[in-house]
């Protein structure tokens, strides 16, 4: 089984940003060296469709991210966003308009957060990976790192 | 001079993997039909019922089609068109 591996300090991030945007989605990226499957620099994005059903990246702000990515040789390691009325379950929009195979999209739902005024309930917040390729979900664990580890260089060729 | 077109992870099967292939046409529709020539398939993902599909992005140096003509944008040798599909969900 595949697993996301993710820094505390990262996981709390995204916590954070769905928590502030709800009622509405919050979306954004976590970005990595291409091909090391490492989720290292937490980029979160202004939901553009500012909704409680739907989220879309502005384009132009969508243009920049992977330019900067590709200038930097990153890959978007995980994309995640809220479902706040919701389990943290793809729906089928999400399968349908997936579009990197080799992201893991986390799936973060504050439904149980807040009472249905708004008020901050402190309920816990769902929070699950899973690969989407060619219309198929596979769900995978989490493995939260407890803190940050001094990076290494990894030796050059 | 030809232009140059980004392409992104997911329709790299269609290009034998190259993240950034050439091509010629002076509006987007061309460009397409010129690419869908050496890219078979590459075209349905880009169009669908003769618009570009709601949740793909082309922009062309650095601006989004939608704001320079859709599939009518003129291209210029040396331009630089990059295609994203939209990052969205429900």
């Amino acid at each position: 089984m595949d697993v996301l591996t993710i820094a505390q300090e990262t996981y709390d991030a995204i916590v954070a940003h769905a928590k502030r945007d709800h009622p509405d989605e919050a979306c954004g990226v976590v970005a990595g060296p291409e091909g090391s499957d490492r989720a290292e620099r937490f980029i979160p994005m202004v939901n553009a469709a500012g909704s409680p059903t739907f989220y879309e990246f502005d384009s132009t702000e969508l243009l920049a991210l992977y330019k900067d990515m590709d200038a930097r040789d990153e890959e978007p390691v995980v994309i995640y966003h809220s479902h706040t009325a919701t389990e943290a379950y793809p729906s089928r929009t999400d399968i349908g308009l997936a579009s990197e195979p080799n992201a893991h999209y986390v799936l973060v739902s504050t439904r149980e957060c807040f009472d249905e005024d708004g008020g901050n309930s402190d309920g816990p917040v769902e929070f699950r990976s899973y690969r989407i390729i060619d219309g198929v979900v596979t769900e995978e664990d989490v493995a939260i790192t407890p803190a940050h580890k001094p990076q290494q260089e990894s030796p050059h060729s | 001079m030809a232009i140059e077109v980004r392409i992104p992870t997911i329709l790299r099967t269609y290009t034998d993997g190259a993240k950034a292939v050439e091509a010629n046409g002076s509006t987007l529709t061309a460009l397409i039909d010129d690419l869908e020539g050496n890219h078979p398939g590459i075209k349905g993902r880009l169009i669908e019922n003769g618009d570009l599909r709601r949740f793909v992005n082309v922009y062309v140096n650095d601006e989004d089609v939608r704001f320079i003509g859709g599939l009518e944008a003129e291209l210029a040798d040396g331009d630089q068109v990059v295609v994203l599909p939209a990052v969205a969900g429900g």
